[in-house]
């Protein structure tokens, strides 16, 4: 064996032992952050309720920003409200945005509130509480497009 | 405190990266095969005949543990596996080539050793489908750590080997339970600091300018310090009692954020060096050769740093760029198969290859820690952070040692070094730091998964009407 070959097979060992470092650290690089939430896996997690804890994704402004949120099913469907004019209050009294008349709802039961670019639905001490779906809130949740709230027997939901 | 750093992380999903995984094993099989047809073209002047059987077995223990992963633990760190494979496979060639040189049958031996851990990594991630379980075993992890410190020096089971006890030998097996036991010491420090943490982060009074605990939450850290010394003094191993101490003052302070118990700390370490090196002669010899190892070595002298110079002559002689496989002589280094390996591979890679390992190495802390910063519960965490400073501070304590920048203790290189306990209980490091990444990077469960239990609390709670 050649001292030539030797040294050759020196290096190329070498050469082999920090592609595999570097490509290592490559990895981690493009392991940095993960990957964005498609839109479909997005789409297909709301019926359940958003992620808890602020781990959803906030409406992007481009195009997916909610406008109003508006009464889905109970007995005041199609009644809206504009979200320019957050905070919104929910409930059967009188200065509420949206009046729900609705036998299970409180005078002052729930409001719709920004935060930053996300929006937050906060229970105001209601008697039988607000949910989305099945999940009874205890701390102001986040709501996306299509995230149903249900108060009483009314469901509202964020529209763009 | 997960809620900031999953703030931050927010939108954002981890991938599995599985292909990732199976890419780096690939190029961390080239390394450890390479390694090994190195070896024979550089000792023997052909390829080794078994090339193909012994990189076919290579292969196949790496993919069945990737294949495993695959199916118990989908969104686990990609590069953990493949950095351990190829630290192993470069291992095996290294200790291979010194099998060569002396006539001894190690890597064969270690070879089985390794087909050993990877069998119990697969059983640590099938088994173990969520780390938290182990929180149940904090006392007795505990308990059977100090059970497994103790029995070598139980009389006829303990085996002293090179001056040190810590050797049990059942038949024709020895085996270092010490290995074992750094394992259960991380979970039941996790499980201890989980549940006190408050009491030993928050009570406390303030002096100069840290806070240093009560005097009755010493307790812990005091046994810990006598246990770490009682291991110095009976079992006469200074890396195990350095490895151990440092660990849990690495936790503690990691549990509680106060600085003040690395001050205790490192006082109550300080101190217990002083009077060891004062009390027992291994300790002096120790400090004695670090400091002036020459003054030990060649005709006329005890000889005492006989090994730590040769490996020294060898990493100058191997110089930047190595010998090259079978052209440098670390088979002049006594023990160069386990504690001097990096003695070995700096002789014949040279500083180009020592630095890749110590990256390696460093990697492999990074995930570790990664894994405990994006995990969601205080016990994983913990262990996380246990596990991976138990690597740095072996990785820095022997490596170190070799190179003479402190003084030389007797610790296994994880992974390269030649030991069957050592390896097959980084093997199930690993696999814990696993299953903690894997249930880190997962997805986190939707509110109607989760938010069960509060919603159970909000019922019983008391409506307040606002008007």
């Amino acid at each position: 064996m050649s001292e030539l070959t030797l040294f050759l097979i020196r290096v190329a060992y070498l050469a082999i032992l920090w592609i595999f470092v570097l490509s290592a650290i490559s990895v981690i690089r493009s392991d940095m952050f993960g990957a964005r939430v498609p839109e479909a896996a997005r789409g297909a997690a709301e019926p359940r309720g958003p992620k808890g804890k602020g781990r959803s994704k906030p409406p992007a402004k481009r195009r997916g920003s909610p406008t109003h949120v508006i009464v889905t099913e109970g007995s005041n469907v199609g009644e809206r409200a504009e979200l320019d004019q957050a905070p919104i209050l929910i409930g059967r009294g009188t200065d509420a945005a949206i009046r729900l008349d609705d036998d299970y709802v409180s005078t002052r039961h729930a409001r719709i509130a920004a935060s930053g670019d996300q929006w937050f639905v906060e229970d105001l001490g209601s008697t039988n509480g607000t949910y989305i779906g099945s999940v009874r809130i205890t701390q102001p949740t986040t709501v996306t497009l299509g995230t149903q709230v249900r108060i009483g027997k009314t469901i509202l939901e964020l529209r763009k | 405190m997960a809620a900031g750093q999953q703030g931050a992380i927010m939108g954002f999903v981890h991938r599995r990266r599985r292909g990732a995984e199976l890419f780096l094993l690939v190029l961390a099989l080239a390394v450890g095969v390479g390694a090994y047809a190195a070896v024979g073209i550089g000792v023997e002047g052909e390829v080794p005949v078994d090339l193909l059987g012994y990189g076919g077995w290579l292969a196949g223990l790496v993919v069945a543990a990737h294949v495993v992963i695959r199916f118990v633990a989908p969104y686990a760190d990609p590069v953990l596996l493949p950095v351990v494979a190829a630290l192993n496979g470069l291992g095996l060639a290294v200790i291979h080539r010194l099998d060569l040189a002396d006539g001894t049958t190690f890597a064969r031996q270690q070879l089985t050793w390794m087909t050993l851990g990877v069998l119990l990594f697969v059983g640590t991630l099938v088994v173990l489908r969520d780390h938290r379980v182990l929180t149940r075993f904090t006392y007795t992890s505990g308990l059977a750590a100090i059970v497994l410190l103790l029995l070598p020096l139980v009389p006829g089971l303990g085996k002293t080997i090179n001056g040190a006890r810590i050797w049990i030998g059942v038949g024709p097996f020895s085996f270092q339970p010490g290995e074992v036991a750094k394992v259960l010491l991380v979970v039941a420090f996790a499980g201890y600091l989980v549940l006190h943490r408050d009491a030993l982060a928050l009570a406390g009074r303030r002096l100069l300018v840290v806070d240093l605990p009560r005097g009755r939450d010493l307790g812990p850290i005091l046994a810990m310090w006598l246990i770490s010394l009682g291991i110095l003094v009976f079992q006469r191993d200074l890396g195990s009692s350095l490895l151990f101490f440092g660990l849990f003052l690495v936790m503690l302070y990691v549990a509680t954020e106060r600085p003040g118990w690395l001050v205790v700390g490192s006082t109550l370490f300080l101190g217990g060096a002083l009077v060891a090196w004062r009390l027992f002669g291994h300790v002096r010899t120790r400090v004695d050769i670090w400091l002036d190892p020459f003054a030990y070595y060649g005709e006329g002298t005890s000889d005492q740093s006989y090994q730590l110079v040769e490996s020294l002559f060898g990493m100058g002689w191997g110089g930047l760029l190595g010998r090259g496989f079978g052209e440098g002589s670390p088979d002049r280094i006594p023990y160069a198969e386990s504690d001097f390996i990096i003695g070995a591979i700096g002789e014949e890679l040279g500083l180009t290859g020592v630095i890749a390992v110590l990256l390696l190495y460093g990697l492999i802390v990074e995930r570790a820690l990664r894994a405990a910063l994006i995990s969601r519960d205080g016990f994983g965490k913990l262990v996380a952070t246990g596990l991976a400073s138990v690597f740095a501070l072996q990785v820095f304590v022997v490596v170190g040692g070799v190179t003479r920048l402190i003084p030389l203790t007797g610790l296994t290189t994880p992974f390269l070094s030649y030991g069957g306990s050592s390896l097959v209980a980084n093997w199930v490091i690993i696999a814990l730091v696993l299953r903690i990444s894997d249930l880190a990077r997962r997805p986190a469960p939707s509110v109607g998964d989760t938010a069960g239990d509060t919603a159970a609390d909000a019922e019983t709670t008391q409506v307040v009407r606002l008007s």
